[in-house]
């Protein structure tokens, strides 16, 4: 059984179908890519599976479990963490406190242990601090942990958001466009991230990305989106060899 | 992008901790002063009339802040809920006056009784009103906040041999013969107990700090925290968003509650148009110019701004026009960047010189504001 299983996946804005009939498959452990042209829906489907918009028609399966149209918050405990295109971190945070907020849900101890010191207190935080330094150690931020999350640079604020992503312990990781903004040897590094990532945490990746070194390089298999609709699925070779795929979206 | 991270490596945080003690020694030290200078007379009685007052606004700012600055909505519903633990506190002490006889016992249990009934009024207020954010929620806390100040003014409550009396105006009351009326509509409640002092203001407002550093940097906090940076990223690492929000407006609420305890017991009279939203207002001046999110701030701009405009009694005519000189000078100092940089590198300055007296190395303060 398939950790991720999308039928029929659509949704409608007014009278605009943004996205129709998506069916998708992912076994894990896999790294699996959604590309298509600007405007395709690829991040549509990211928030249809994350729970930020109900969609309209079909069934989210994730481990077996029937995630349609659950909170954004109950999606991310039942095994989905997610990235997001334009970064969302929490700027006025320590580069620590963004990880600890992703390990809330795993490290627990009551608001009123926490405003009178008690021992709980002194020892879930010091356990989160080991925690989310051993996951900053991985993306190499732990010199920064101090740091405003405002102030790292562009692709560390990236790695950042992965960390926090994985600070929830999910089953299945959603990367919007990882190396937007990323210069080739950043995509080369996120890359090797990405790779350490689904090995070490074994994680199930699911990415969106336009950066085709990054794609074919990584995704061992692929989706392609055009209007809402999917053109093509497969193995990453055979998707890209694919004459549809050129015409629509990569360009003779 | 050696600039970016020396600018990195200025602004890193400085332990939490650290910033927390400094307040505690700060608000400590002012109180043993406070308390030496008018053991020994040297504090003209209008001074001494502040000194409670400063406490309450000081707890008021601290709370506010809790709301303002750390969860980063604007609520002006905060006289309002110190009219509920005034009149909450008050009532308490009237009712048990004759049954507990022992003040130190009475009052810390008359201001968790107007602390805990806030909190109620502040969840059960939070609870419609969280929903909305940015003015929206800052219209509807200040209409809640008139209304609480509206339903007490027109309340009238009594008691005799057969139980308590609640009405909206005198006549309804129908006390009997050996009745007491204990608020009396727009004139309020009278005769409670003097309680409060200097001595209870600071403690109440060393434990309100105490409360609200610790819950900034608490797990609770961190989540609070993460709400006001980004509110969908804080939902997508499964965060419930509305009770992390309810539990800081309940916290505040409650705060303000303790400070309306503190303040209803240091008057023998409490009247509601006193909790009106110029009140709230006020309050909020003081956490925006104390820097929002800025707990120590808050403190000493309530401080600040409370001393000026009594202290300027003297000259009567030019009183509000030299505080709002203030107003308008602490708020080109807090915004603009030029003004802060030289106030920061010239604290500096002074605080090396005196820092240097005490052979002590420290340098990385300086950039750190």
């Amino acid at each position: 059984m398939a950790l991720l299983e999308v039928k029929n996946l659509g949704i409608s804005f007014g009278g605009l179908r943004a996205v129709d009939e998506f069916n998708v498959s992912i076994e894990k452990g896999e790294l699996y890519g959604l590309i298509g042209p600007n405007g395709a829906g690829k991040t549509t489907v990211f928030n249809m599976l994350t729970g930020v918009y109900k969609p309209s028609k079909g069934v989210i399966t994730l481990d077996g479990e029937n995630i349609t149209g659950k909170s954004t918050r109950d999606i991310n405990r039942a095994g989905i963490a997610r990235t997001f295109q334009n970064i969302r971190l929490f700027k006025e945070m320590s580069v620590l406190d963004n990880v600890k907020v992703g390990l809330h849900n795993h490290y627990k101890y009551s608001t009123a242990e926490g405003v009178f010191r008690l021992p709980r207190f002194f020892s879930t935080e010091k356990e989160m601090d080991k925690k989310a330094m051993e996951l900053l150690h991985v993306f190499e931020l732990d010199d920064k942990a101090d740091f405003l999350a405002s102030n790292l640079p562009y692709g560390d604020q990236r790695k950042l958001e992965i960390a926090r992503a994985l600070a929830t312990e999910p089953k299945l990781l959603l990367l919007d466009e990882p190396a937007a903004g990323m210069n080739p040897n950043e995509t080369v590094e996120l890359m090797n991230t990405i790779r350490f990532v689904r090995d070490n945490f074994d994680m199930t990746v699911l990415l969106i990305e336009h950066d085709m070194t990054l794609v074919s390089g990584i995704c061992e298999k692929l989706s392609v989106l055009n209007f809402g609709q999917l053109l093509c699925q497969g193995k990453t070779s055979d998707v890209l060899n694919n004459p549809e795929v050129i015409t629509a979206y990569l360009g003779e | 992008m050696n600039n970016k991270t020396a600018l990195a490596k200025t602004k890193m945080l400085k332990p939490q901790t650290k910033k927390s003690f400094t307040t505690y020694i700060m608000v400590t030290v002012v109180f043993v002063i406070m308390m030496i200078l008018s053991s020994t007379g040297n504090v003209s009685s209008q001074i001494d009339g502040l000194l409670v007052p400063l406490c309450v606004y000081s707890i008021l700012a601290v709370s506010l802040n809790l709301t303002v600055g750390i969860l980063g909505e604007l609520s002006l519903g905060q006289a309002g809920f110190m009219c509920v633990g005034a009149y909450a506190s008050a009532l308490f002490s009237i009712a048990t006056k004759e049954t507990i006889l022992v003040e130190w016992v009475r009052f810390p249990l008359a201001i968790l009784v107007g602390g805990i009934f806030a909190a109620i009024f502040g969840i059960l207020i939070g609870i419609p009103v969280l929903r909305l954010n940015g003015d929206y929620l800052a219209i509807v806390t200040l209409a809640f906040g008139e209304i609480i100040k509206n339903v007490f003014a027109a309340l009238y409550v009594g008691i005799d041999s057969k139980g308590l009396h609640i009405a909206l105006n005198q006549a309804d009351m129908n006390l009997e013969a050996d009745g007491t009326e204990i608020i009396r509509g727009a004139l309020g409640v009278k005769g409670v107990p003097n309680d409060s002092s200097f001595v209870v203001g600071f403690i109440l407002l060393l434990i309100t700090l105490i409360i609200s550093y610790n819950y900034i940097n608490s797990r609770t906090g961190r989540a609070v925290k993460a709400i006001r940076d980004n509110s969908i990223a804080t939902e997508s690492v499964g965060l419930n968003i509305t009770k992390y929000k309810l539990i800081t407006f309940a916290l505040t609420a409650f705060l303000a509650g303790i400070a309306g305890a503190l303040y209803s017991h240091n008057y023998s009279t409490l009247q509601a148009s006193k909790f009106d939203y110029n009140l709230s207002i006020l309050i909020l001046v003081f956490v925006v110019l104390g820097g929002i999110g800025n707990i120590r701030g808050s403190v000493i701009a309530a401080i600040i701004l409370t001393l000026i405009p009594e202290l300027l009694r003297s000259i009567n005519s030019y009183r509000m026009l030299i505080y709002s000189i203030v107003l308008i000078v602490m708020m080109i100092l807090t915004s603009n960047e030029k003004a802060r940089t030289f106030i920061v590198t010239n604290f500096g300055k002074l605080k090396g010189m005196v820092l240097k007296i005490f052979k002590r190395k420290d340098t990385a303060e300086k950039e750190v504001k």
